[in-house]
């Protein structure tokens, strides 16, 4: 069998790798996105206490290796709340998250510390109450300004996924790693694997910046701030 | 002191920044439909002093009522009072985000809580007020900074505030566009809006405003009508300071 027919049999098992992949992909920038955006809010407009909490989180998921944190969570951290049995792809895609999330965070800060005080004077001033003028006048402005910034998270994430091979997560470097131990072929597998992950990222950053462009309002383009 | 026709009190505003007393037991009322103009050499205060009344500074000592209520010590009700004083900035503040009519809608909308329908078209009457319908779709960077501030003067003006603080609406303003500016605010005067003008466009203020208080180190020097203040001023300081402006 040449090299072509092997690829093209094995594609649907390879494509179930690339579905988790960008699943994890996803996932994670997500929890990420779910977690960063408050965190950086807390850590800017929050009390004293909150903005410690936010920092020991940022510090925790920032300072520590991507493996280790799976390797802890997956093997510690899982088990010990009785979580066992919560798959791989699971545990993966929120210790992603959780990690991703440390980073979002420092995105989203900047972004909203970049904004002028008197947008919050102006809003205050009218009336709105602290919560108000964050959502209809900070978080939005915060939103365009990081969105450069956020859209390198996703090439970094998607790169990360892989290591959830080390976990059992079935993706793209783990079904890749399957065919190369069953055809003993291993490197036209692996180049294979990787023309998949630079189409992955081409594919998503041209998304990212048609996104930019997309919501782009005068003032806030690219390169404007 | 207080007759049904003062909207605003002040007594004895004062406010100190580390070793530095900004203001010093400042003192004054404010009637319906007043213009009372605030000069002075940069630094004596004057903005501190605006700002205190809002309680965007929260001052030290001293109390503020708008309408016999304490505006002071309001706790959570700040927010009530803050959308009946109607503030404009030197740097205009518009919320860089929106557009022209969004500006103008969005605290209706999100403080007034009115429906779409009316909040926009009480935005798209302020912004015919201040000649800018035409204007309603632009971001503020697409704006001139005259029409920027008249923008920000129909967000504030959309609030039917009881009072507008204006905090030298046109010093970042470069000298061809300020006069748009100050004709907005010259027929909010003639209209009879109530309104406190921090400002040294020296000649604007002294044809437009009711009284004129002439502020140096956090106190109230002098204060008059404008041609008393011109004419016959009693203090030297207030003189030169005047004296300056009347050349131009």
């Amino acid at each position: 069998m040449d090299l072509a027919a092997i690829l093209i049999s094995w594609f649907p098992f390879l494509l179930t790798g690339i579905v988790a992949t960008l699943g994890l992909v996803f996932a994670a920038l997500g929890v990420g996105f779910v977690i960063g955006l408050p965190a950086a809010i807390g850590q800017v407009y929050g009390s004293g206490p909150v903005r410690f909490l936010v920092n020991v989180y940022v510090w925790f998921f920032r300072g520590l290796p991507l493996l280790v944190l799976l390797f802890l969570f997956y093997f510690g951290i899982f088990p010990a709340l009785g979580l066992g049995d919560v798959s791989p792809f699971v545990v993966g895609a929120i210790v992603l998250g959780l990690h991703g999330g440390a980073y979002q965070a420092e995105i989203f800060r900047g972004a909203i510390l970049s904004i002028g005080e008197g947008q919050m004077t102006a809003a205050r001033t009218l009336g709105m109450n602290r919560m108000q003028a964050i959502r209809h006048v900070i978080l939005p402005q915060a939103l365009l300004i990081a969105l450069p910034g956020w859209s390198n998270e996703y090439p970094t994430v998607l790169t990360d996924t892989s290591i959830c091979y080390a976990i059992g997560v079935t993706e793209l470097l783990t079904r890749a790693s399957v065919i190369v131990s069953t055809e003993y072929i291993a490197m036209p597998i692996y180049l294979a694997c990787a023309g998949i992950y630079l189409v992955l990222n081409y594919t998503g950053i041209k998304a990212l910046h048609l996104l930019e462009k997309r919501v782009s309002i005068p003032g806030f383009e690219a390169g404007s701030n | 002191m207080t007759t049904d026709d003062t909207i605003l009190r002040v007594e004895g505003l004062a406010k100190s920044f580390g070793t530095t007393e900004v203001l010093k037991e400042i003192s004054f009322t404010v009637r319906k439909g007043e213009t009372k103009a605030f000069i002075g050499p940069s630094g004596t205060g004057k903005s501190t002093l605006l700002r205190c009344i809002n309680q965007l500074i929260v001052p030290d000592r001293g109390r503020v009522y708008l309408h016999g209520e304490e505006v002071t010590h309001a706790g959570a009700k700040i927010n009530q009072y803050r959308a009946k004083i109607g503030m404009v900035f030197q740097n205009f503040n518009l919320f860089d985000h929106l557009t022209a009519l969004r500006n103008v809608e969005i605290a209706l909308l999100k403080v007034k809580g009115m429906k779409e329908g009316e909040a926009r078209e009480k935005a798209l009457f302020e912004l015919r007020r201040v000649g800018l319908e035409d204007r309603a779709d632009h971001y503020p960077a697409q704006l001139s900074g005259g029409q920027a501030q008249r923008v920000s003067i129909a967000r504030a003006l959309a609030m039917d505030p009881d009072v507008m603080l204006f905090d030298e609406p046109t010093s970042a303003l470069d000298p061809e566009l300020t006069g748009e500016v100050l004709e907005v605010i010259r027929e909010l005067a003639q209209n009879g809006m109530t309104m406190l003008i921090v400002t040294h466009e020296m000649r604007f203020a002294l044809s437009i405003a009711d009284e004129i208080c002439f502020m140096e180190h956090g106190t109230i020097l002098e204060r008059g009508p404008p041609a008393d203040l011109r004419d016959s001023p009693a203090f030297e300081r207030t003189r030169q300071f005047a004296g300056r402006f009347a050349e131009l």
